[in-house]
């Protein structure tokens, strides 16, 4: 994963190999002892539900039929992935994913500079964009429903109450990516800060000096140093918005193909109570995460967070 | 730098109540709404013309919400004291000890914290149905530590990074085991990092919908985001507009103490953990 470990810890072992002190060993011993239940738990929660996940996804397994559990081989991957709903629903959540994070990138990067640079109330406006970060998300949605519903609300009000906008698809579609967007700015804002501070001022001082205006300083000086908080900041967030359910599933249940992958999932398993193709679509999502994450980390390079943290 | 000019001043002003306006506006909407009298609760005003306290009156009269609440706040703290606890140990572990397995650890955790939760939701249900954790506390805990442990890590092993190592050697050098310094010394140091850690674990866990709503089926261990949609008023006729909002304006009150009193902390945990140099 790093550059760092890897080569630096084999030459670091072969060094420790040959005659291992009582204390180094005591300090092997703690620091497995240490780790163990951490991983434990991890391994216990994730690794093996995945797998059995996979096994899952290979049955015909309806829990209103249980009687008629069997193997039925690749069929629900056949039956999900030739399924009109599960592409609308993937189409959705790519759109979702893609709008919102590209918004949140250009608003939290703003923010960032904001938070970073204000002169005035810097305590306020950080204390005070925190509040979405960490308001329940659930809340939030509720808030927002209750701000698009006709003559209740007071969007609706302002928009003219004859419509409906949480009924149609396209107007839904910008309401839910709207309460996405107020919810995760902030976080994206404080990693961008995160990489901000990383700009020296001496630098953006000289290229001030050489003439440089705002924005080629902000393009040319900060973007470049900012690079890897930004790649990190987009990883997560695309991650984070890939998985969205919450704000669907207040907002508009999932109504005029506004359902996500997960909100597909979580219907046939709780409303559908179907098992097998529920984890069909459980293993698809996770494949699909494991490819994003794949193309951010091997394409875009960005550097794992933590992993550096063998560096001593 | 130094002198700051009026206009300045004045600039940054207005953006710093776009900013204000920008993230308080739902939340005062949820806090109008909560406080508005049933007759006046749908007329689409953002201030309430008729201030009322029913429905906050109207949420405790049922055991609905106080069993929710009482389910959220219990849910929440258990599993943040477990990853914390386990967060700390594994995280002492990877800022200060050489152990093979290191890398493989980092790289598991940073796993799980892209782990796609909802891939978790069908496996978990029927697992936990068959090992009868189905909606029961250690059913929602076990995930909720799973996944609040690669942040525990992370926080906390940046956290660790920073302290004075020094003073764990001169422990040492005093005859400590490692596992002494660690108590002795090293735990009493990073207790702020703790700390920290332990409040973005717990609104992590305050804020989950998805486990809450896919493993939990009755009051027993339904925590309250995933209560607020079974709010159906006091009579099946009745808007439950207002006593959601109360709920809601209920469990965002230890969200915005959080961020009143340790602004401070929470930034540097969120951007310690995610970025370095």
């Amino acid at each position: 994963m790093s550059q760092t470990i890897d080569t630096a810890r084999p030459a670091h072992r072969a060094k420790a190999k040959p005659v291992l002190s009582e204390g180094k060993r005591a300090e092997r011993r703690l620091g497995l002892l240490l780790c163990a239940p951490a991983a434990i738990v991890m391994l216990a929660v994730t690794g093996w539900p995945i797998i059995y996940s996979v096994w899952l996804s290979l049955q015909r397994y309806d829990l209103r039929f249980p009687g008629k559990q069997e193997f039925v081989g690749l069929a629900n991957y056949g039956t999900v992935l030739s399924n009109g709903y599960w592409w609308t629903a993937f189409g959705t959540t790519a759109l979702i994913t893609v709008v919102s994070v590209v918004i949140e990138l250009v608003l939290g990067m703003a923010l960032a500079l904001i938070m970073h640079r204000t002169l005035v109330g810097r305590g306020l406006v950080r204390t005070v964009s925190l509040i979405p970060y960490g308001i329940v998300t659930v809340v939030a949605a509720f808030s927002w429903k209750f701000a698009w519903t006709p003559s209740t609300g007071y969007l609706a009000t302002l928009m003219g109450s004859d419509t409906a906008v949480l009924t149609q698809k396209l107007p839904a579609l910008s309401a839910i990516v709207l309460a996405e967007v107020w919810k995760t700015t902030p976080f994206m804002a404080l990693l961008l800060m995160a990489g901000l501070a990383l700009v020296p001022d001496d630098l953006l001082k000289a290229a001030s000096m050489d003439g440089a205006g705002a924005w080629q300083r902000f393009t040319r000086v900060m973007l470049p140093v900012m690079k890897p908080a930004i790649l990190v900041a987009l990883l997560f967030r695309t991650l984070d918005a890939f998985r969205i359910f919450d704000n669907i599933f207040i907002l508009t249940g999932g109504s005029q193909g506004t359902g996500s992958v997960s909100m597909q999932t979580y219907d046939n398993l709780i409303r559908g109570l179907n098992l097998g193709i529920g984890s069909t679509m459980s293993v698809l999502i996770f494949i699909a995460v494991a490819v994003i994450a794949f193309v951010f980390i091997k394409v875009f390079g960005t550097a794992a967070p933590g992993s550096d943290s063998g560096r001593r | 730098m130094a002198v700051i000019t009026t206009g300045k001043r004045v600039q940054w002003t207005i953006i710093d109540v776009i900013v204000v306006v920008y993230a308080l506006v739902p939340v005062l909407w949820t806090l109008s709404l909560s406080f508005k009298s049933k007759a006046t609760i749908g007329d689409g005003s953002f201030i309430p013309k008729e201030w009322s306290f029913q429905s906050y009156l109207d949420i405790f009269k049922t055991d609905d919400f106080l069993l929710a609440l009482v389910n959220s706040i219990g849910i929440s703290l258990i599993a943040t004291a477990i990853a914390v606890v386990l967060g700390t140990m594994a995280a002492y572990a990877i800022a200060r000890l050489d152990f093979p397995g290191k890398t493989v650890l980092v790289g598991f955790s940073l796993l799980v914290a892209m782990f796609p939760q909802v891939s978790l939701v069908s496996p978990l249900f029927s697992i936990e149905r068959s090992l009868a954790l189905f909606d029961t506390w250690p059913g929602l805990i076990l995930p909720y530590i799973t996944f609040a442990l690669p942040l525990a890590i992370y926080t906390l092993s940046a956290f660790f990074r920073e302290i004075p190592w020094e003073l764990e050697k001169a422990a040492k050098m005093d005859g400590a085991t490692p596992g002494q310094a660690f108590r002795r010394v090293i735990a009493p140091l990073a207790a702020p990092g703790v700390f920290t850690t332990a409040i973005l674990v717990f609104i992590f866990c305050w804020n989950d919908f998805l486990f809450a709503i896919s493993l939990t089926a009755t009051t027993r261990s339904r925590t309250v985001p995933a209560a607020l949609q079974f709010f159906t008023g006091a009579s099946q006729f009745e808007d439950p507009t207002g006593q959601i909002c109360a709920a809601a304006v209920v469990i965002t009150i230890p969200i915005v103490l959080f961020v009143l009193f340790f602004q401070r902390r929470i930034v540097a945990g969120l951007t310690s953990g995610a970025v370095k140099g």
